[in-house]
């Protein structure tokens, strides 16, 4: 199967076909629009080696996601930055292209963190090998991370290897009234104590906190937190964007900010994560002020979701990053035909 | 690159904008330079620089880059792999001044600092905020954190807090020809490519940096450790297994064989039990509640997969006492044998006792001593090959013994360096773990950052001539080609 993704690729960098690869789909609406002829990475699935003692899963890239982690679910284990899915369609492989983290980011850490190693066909179709299944590896430059969120750019991620960890043993969810600065205050204070909160999220004046760990661990915490009891379930749907803040037509945009930036003042709605590390904003503000906003509180701001990308999905780069940006494209794949435009219309 | 230029011609370029006494190039003031913490590779610098300011390494690159002089950035030296050996045609960039730890924001759990400041200095300035920056390499109280930034430190944490790249939020520094880059930000993540995690253990080849921003964790509130003895190695290998099994994360899970043990109680006297064959550190953190239940629950694996003995630490002074044996093993080891050599290879934890038997076998085959000492949880080893570096064969059987180790960790599905990086001591392995297409990126990669191959040159990624002649070195069995290099 992978000397089928590498003759296509060869084929199509010798005659300058761009290539579209996807798997699932469920993430089409992410990054720039995707063009070109369809590489459809779903034939080359399963997990190819998992051993929870290990804590690595090995998969190939058209596995399904819902299936992996029901895998890793059925051990006791789970993928600790909870990727959303955006669908039952979502394939491993395209997880780990599109790079999203779910709402246990800010305790547990980005998919980038739990990238161990990939195969890859660049965009010469030759098949390449980077880092493995161990935990400490120095070994060359690190090209996995770089491949990880790289939308496809830089190659086609035929199999990857990411760390898994043991499921918590309890977890509590709590509620509280706070308004937008108040939450933000307590969401960093909490950070900067040793508390087992495993994900925050604030909206409309009510701030939800995850506890996550050791039983005695998680009752202490509660007790130290108040609010009242609320269910789980929360978050899996904020994971996956079906809590009600998400519906409705108006521009999502996805800000990135240090936690401890103060409150945005954009029109619109927000829902605040991470401990006020990510701010998602429904709002029909103009780009270049959302932008704006979001480089002068020292982040960048993401066209997440939104009918016109015309301003481009993501935060433009300065002139030495997109020459660095080019260049790298460039020895990946020279002829520039892997998902050209999705990240940037520039390469 | 053409001809080298002269000395007197790269120093005046250089004093242009630099204080004298920031330009050394004379013997004597060069020579402290000529090794980092791999002292059998050494080279004496053309010229050092020391730049006080960013402008300043800005210039010196911007210099350098105009008149083709290649430039080696160096912290503090304390590097294993030669990353920071010098260049004799070229200009040593010692980052030592940049000391100054800018700022610590306790309710970003942040620090932004400068790339000569110490590891341990940056714990020590968070503390009185109850945060500390939690890579912990066994330098950390001598190596700065510029060069755990080059080369991706870990430490005995690692397994549950993971290594620099998980520890370090945004770089700023300068590329070769001294354009001014910032990878990653203060937020959770930046746009584009993820150029961060490619710079945190790119061994210096790709820019310099001046300022790091490290998160800082709050600090555990109690720790406790438990001391576990085992009748042979085979098993306290598979008690980590167990452990982890059992979905336990400990803080930190070491190994140490009877040899490093013994080794280290002479020296330190830490406690240990020197009839095992094999002693596991097992270490919980968290709060008081937390570390109770995980040390009871910890106990109760250990016990069931064999541990012939089990000490829990009482207090802090216990649990510092049982590390540092662990944290000492490599100056005991400088005790016992006028020379060791330290070798860095992970495998996957399950080959552990393989790859064990394989090392007792290579002591026999080069009668050479290798107590072992491991960060177990992450199946990182660092055996230590006892040697004399006086006796030419000891030397020439420990280059032997350790280049089959490290093959052995790539056959059995690990690699060359967990955490001490390529350098030049690794290089030649670096062609038994990659192949030639992955070499080409990795050069294709370096090319887009540094066209010209200034920085750093000639460290972490082979040549592809150079793999081809240490391919045709095994074919002829042991005949080694350039025997004027100093291999380790």
């Amino acid at each position: 199967m992978i000397e089928i993704f590498q003759e296509k690729i060869r084929q199509a960098a010798a005659q300058r076909v761009p290539l579209r690869l996807r798997g699932g789909g469920s993430k089409d609406f992410y990054g720039n629009a995707p063009s070109g002829e369809l590489l459809d990475t779903r034939s080359y699935a399963g997990v190819v080696s998992y051993e929870p003692t290990e804590l690595v899963v090995t998969a190939r890239c058209g596995t399904s996601l819902p299936s992996l982690e029901a895998a890793l679910h059925e051990k006791g284990q789970f993928l600790p930055f909870e990727p959303p899915h955006f669908g039952a369609e979502a394939t491993f492989g395209g997880c780990v292209a599109a790079g999203l983290s779910g709402p246990r980011r800010a305790s547990a850490g980005a998919l980038r963190d739990y990238v161990l190693g990939v195969k890859l066909v660049d965009g010469r179709g030759r098949l390449l090998s980077f880092g493995g299944q161990v935990m400490k590896n120095v070994a060359g430059y690190d090209l996995s991370r770089l491949v990880a969120g790289s939308l496809g750019t830089l190659g086609l991620i035929v199999e990857a290897s990411l760390k898994v960890l043991p499921r918590p043993a309890a977890e509590a969810t709590l509620r509280l009234q706070r308004a937008e600065a108040r939450a933000l205050e307590a969401m960093t204070g909490w950070a900067g104590q040793p508390l087992p909160v495993s994900a925050t999220a604030w909206c409309d004046g009510v701030l939800s906190v995850r506890l996550s760990g050791a039983e005695p661990a998680v009752r202490a915490a509660a007790g130290h937190i108040g609010g009242e009891p609320a269910d789980g379930s929360f978050w899996a749907a904020l994971r996956e964007q079906a809590d009600p803040f998400f519906a409705g037509a108006e521009p999502l945009w996805r800000i990135a900010l240090p936690p401890a930036a103060p409150p945005l003042t954009l029109e619109g709605r927000q829902l605040i994560e991470w401990g006020g590390g990510l701010r998602w904003l429904k709002s029909m503000a103009g780009a270049d002020r959302v932008r704006d906003a979001a480089t002068r509180a020292g982040g960048h701001a993401t066209l997440f979701r939104a009918a016109d990308k015309s301003p481009g999905a993501f935060a433009p780069l300065d002139a030495a990053k997109l020459r660095l940006h080019r260049e790298l494209k460039q020895a990946f794949d020279p002829a520039g035909i892997l998902n050209p435009g999705r990240l940037y219309r520039e390469f | 690159m053409g001809e080298a230029l002269p000395v007197a011609v790269v120093a005046a370029a250089l004093r242009e904008f630099l204080p004298a006494r920031a330009v050394l190039h004379e013997e004597e003031d060069t020579r402290p330079y000529e090794c980092d913490g791999l002292t059998a590779y050494r080279q004496l610098p053309m010229v050092v620089a020391l730049p006080e300011t960013e402008a300043q390494v800005q210039r010196i690159l911007a210099t350098c880059s105009a008149l083709g002089v290649p430039v080696v950035p160096r912290g503090a030296g304390t590097g294993l792999s030669g990353g920071a050996l010098p260049p004799g045609d070229g200009v040593l960039l010692s980052m030592a001044k940049f000391m100054r730890i800018l700022s610590v924001d306790p309710r970003a759990c942040t620090a932004v600092v400068q790339p000569g400041v110490r590891n341990a200095a940056i714990s020590d300035a968070a503390a009185p905020h109850g945060l500390y920056y939690a890579p912990d390499p066994s330098s950390q109280i001598a190596c700065s954190i510029g060069g755990n930034v080059a080369e991706n430190s870990g430490g005995v944490h690692c397994l549950k807090y993971g290594l620099t790249v998980h520890n370090v939020l945004r770089l700023r520094g300068y590329t070769v020809d001294g354009e001014p880059v910032e990878f990653g930000s203060a937020a959770p993540d930046a746009a584009g490519y993820d150029l961060l995690a490619l710079a945190i253990g790119s061994e210096g080849m790709l820019a310099v940096v001046t300022e790091v921003t490290v998160k800082l964790l709050p600090k555990p509130q109690s720790a406790s450790v438990i001391m576990a003895s085992f009748g042979d190695v085979e098993k306290a290998g598979q008690a980590v297994a167990a452990v982890i099994g059992a979905g336990i994360i400990p803080a930190g899970l070491e190994m140490m064989d009877q040899a490093a043990t013994r080794a280290v109680e002479q020296f330190v006297g830490a406690g240990y039990d020197l009839e095992a064959a094999a002693i596991l550190l097992c270490e919980s953190d968290g709060t008081a509640e937390e570390v109770e239940d995980e040390i009871t629950r910890m106990r109760a694996v250990l016990q069931a997969a064999g541990a012939t003995r089990m000490t829990v630490s009482n207090n802090e002074a216990e649990r510092l006492r049982f590390w540092s044996g662990r944290k000492a093993a490599f100056p005991a080891v400088g005790r016992i044998s006028p020379d060791y050599y330290c070798m860095d290879g992970t495998i996957p934890r399950k080959r552990l006792g393989e790859v064990l038997n394989f090392i007792a076998a290579m002591e026999k085959k080069y009668g050479l001593r290798c107590p072992n000492v491991f960060h177990a949880g992450d199946g990182n080893l660092h055996p230590l090959i006892l040697f004399d570096a006086n006796d030419p064969d000891q030397l020439h059987r420990t280059e032997q013994f350790a280049e089959e180790v490290l093959e052995k960790c790539v056959e059995v599905g690990g690699t060359i360096t967990g955490e001490h990086g390529v350098g030049v001591e690794k290089i030649n392995q670096m062609c038994v773990q990659f192949g030639t297409d992955e070499l080409e990126l990795f050069h294709a990669v370096k090319r887009a950052f540094d066209p010209a191959g200034l920085l750093n040159p000639g460290k972490a990624v082979p040549t592809l001539a150079r793999c081809a002649e240490h391919g045709r070195m095994r074919v002829h069995g042991g005949k080694l080609p350039h025997p004027e290099l100093p291999r380790f």
